[in-house]
């Protein structure tokens, strides 16, 4: 079953990937490409196997609740693609 | 002399430095002068950092001057992989998303370094956030292996083994997902370690794939690869998945003693695929060992086949999720028109990411989507635990295994951008040490055709003083690591 242009359209979408015409094509070709080579994972018995997220356990870290200096503003404004009055500018989210 | 400081060993170095022979100051010229000459051919740095290299050069010498204790390391030069994050200095992870991205904050990995004297000479160029194994899908172009320069150096640490390789900087730090330090170590004939999941501090490494990302040294020789690993390692209460383990002195593991080593051989590993020379440069250095005191037997790791499979659904779904905050809004590239929030933010990424990392967000996107989690995600994940325990298994009769680290030795630039199954399989051999958290290192240990072949070293889970020692003693009974690219 392999994914056509328009499930591809739907990843992209999910993916919040605005691919051109062109793009979705190389996309379709790739992807059918992979999920072909995972199909070899379907040879397996994986059957009461535990899934592994991580190599070693993890677990949750709490650090004090202590007060500290932030990292400074103008250092974190200056990556910012637009400024105005010490804020981000952003797209409007809301109508009215 | 000092022209030709940036050939010596940092070891060598530390010891003219400790001895005042030379200073910080002329070392880091000499680094800076290498740069200079041979970068228009190698193309290792995204950002040279020479203003603030001769600055703490400057400050390693009066600290010295003034009769300060200085870690060994103090005043040699080193270069960082563009993903390690420095305060004030430019961070791209190779892409035209992040093209003047300055972090406000330094990996603890950078605040190591930075703590022990080092010197940062540059940061240096990657596939686009890592994603590759030959640093062509670096947004600002590839660099080239030092011993042929129509050949890449690998990837996706390439810049950083380049820059060793060639004598621009003394030492690096890479970051290795499914084999970005070793693979480009090997392919450009130095030592690179990856070392075991938890050991080096990940915070303020720009994440790929969380579950598998890990920064280690790489140098010329095992020594000082030892030596940058004492700097990096150890607990970082900012990285949760950091451990407590204690951390050895490694440079006492760089003793020549394999006696009673058990060295397993994984025949996978030298089947169909992997290049004849390669293979055999390999075994020969297995028989070397064994001539020094080791012992080897075969031995089969047959979940080796999945591996590649697998991780091709564990790492591009981490990545899908890790690279969802590049979105325009509040750093890196914002495109210029746009309709609405979500066009804003379809559009940038459009424009801001490159091929292999469109294609690694969709394929993990996909994977982790509604009714195909199972089918894909939760199986891939099974299949690293079978792989784990194949590990565990093999480590109760061996001490170390033994394999190639890449199927062939570099290829050409441009060979194989167009085949991306085969620029994947230049992996095969180092994806499965990251899908168990084990460490790895990268030895030279031979040529092929003028070029460098790497033999890699397995061990279980914190035993990278077993490797440093079997590396070691490999290292030093050969001359591999003494030669150099012809580059002037």
């Amino acid at each position: 079953m392999a994914l056509t242009r328009e499930d591809v359209r739907k990843v992209a979408l999910l993916a919040r990937l605005d691919l051109a015409e062109g793009e979705l094509d190389m996309q379709v070709g790739h992807l059918n490409q992979l999920l072909e080579q995972f199909e070899k994972l379907q040879e397996l018995d994986v059957t009461g196997v535990e899934p592994t997220s991580h190599s070693i356990p993890i677990f949750n870290v709490f650090r004090d609740d202590i007060e500290r200096p932030s990292f400074p503003r103008e250092e974190i404004l200056a990556n910012s693609p637009e400024v105005r009055n010490g804020c981000i500018v952003v797209p409007r989210i809301l109508e009215g | 002399m000092g022209a030709s400081l940036y050939n010596l060993s940092a070891a060598e170095l530390s010891d003219l430095l400790s001895h005042r022979e030379i200073s910080a100051s002329e070392l880091t010229e000499s680094a800076m002068g290498r740069i200079n000459s041979i970068e228009p051919q190698v193309n290792a740095f995204l950002t040279v950092t020479r203003d603030h290299a001769k600055k703490r050069a400057a400050e390693v010498d009066e600290r010295r001057a003034r009769g300060e204790s200085l870690s060994p390391l103090a005043g040699i030069p080193i270069a960082l992989k563009d993903n390690i994050s420095t305060r004030g200095i430019r961070t791209t992870c190779g892409s035209a998303i992040l093209p003047q991205y300055i972090p406000p904050y330094d990996a603890t990995a950078t605040r190591r370094v930075y703590d022990s004297g080092l010197i940062l000479v540059g940061k240096a160029n990657c596939d686009e956030f890592a994603m590759g194994s030959s640093t062509e899908n670096s947004a600002f172009g590839p660099s080239r292996n030092p011993w042929d320069t129509s050949r890449v150096p690998g990837g996706s640490s390439g810049g950083s083994a380049a820059a060793v390789a060639s004598g621009e900087a003394i030492l690096a730090l890479g970051s290795d997902t499914g084999g970005s330090i070793r693979q480009p170590a090997a392919l450009c004939g130095i030592v690179g370690l990856k070392p075991t999941y938890g050991r080096v501090s990940r915070y303020g490494l720009v994440a790929y794939a969380s579950s598998l990302d890990q920064i280690g040294p790489m140098a010329r020789t095992v020594t000082d690869t030892a030596l940058l690993m004492n700097v990096i390692a150890g607990h970082d209460p900012s990285d949760s998945t950091s451990v407590t383990e204690p951390v050895p002195d490694f440079t006492e593991s760089c003793c020549a003693d394999v006696k009673g080593l058990r060295i397993g051989v994984p025949q996978e590993y030298f089947g169909e695929g992997t290049d004849r020379e390669v293979a055999s440069s390999v075994k020969s250095a297995i028989d070397r060992l064994c001539d020094l005191g080791a012992s080897a037997e075969s031995c089969s790791l047959p979940s080796t086949d999945y591996a590649l499979a697998a991780y091709y659904i564990i790492a591009p779904a981490e990545a899908s999720s890790n690279l969802a905050r590049y979105d325009g809004v509040k750093y890196g590239h914002r495109t210029k028109e746009w309709a609405g929030h979500i066009g804003l933010t379809e559009k940038t990424r459009d424009e801001g990411f490159g091929d292999e990392v469109k294609q690694r967000i969709m394929i993990g996107t996909y994977a982790l989507s509604a009714g195909y989690y199972d089918a894909y995600y939760k199986r891939a994940q099974q299949v690293r635990t079978l792989i784990r325990n194949e590990f565990d298994r093999a480590f109760e009769q061996f001490d170390v295994l033994i394999t190639p680290t890449s199927p062939t030795v570099a290829f050409k630039i441009g060979e194989r951008s167009n085949n991306p199954l085969a620029m994947k399989l230049a992996d095969v051999c180092t994806i499965p040490a990251n899908l168990a958290g084990i460490p790895g290192i990268s030895v030279p240990c031979g040529f092929h055709q003028g070029l460098p072949v790497g033999m890699q070293i397995l061990a279980k889970a914190f035993a990278e003083e077993t490797l440093f020692r079997a590396a070691y003693t490999y290292e030093q009974s050969t001359e591999w690591h003494k030669q150099k690219p012809n580059l002037s």
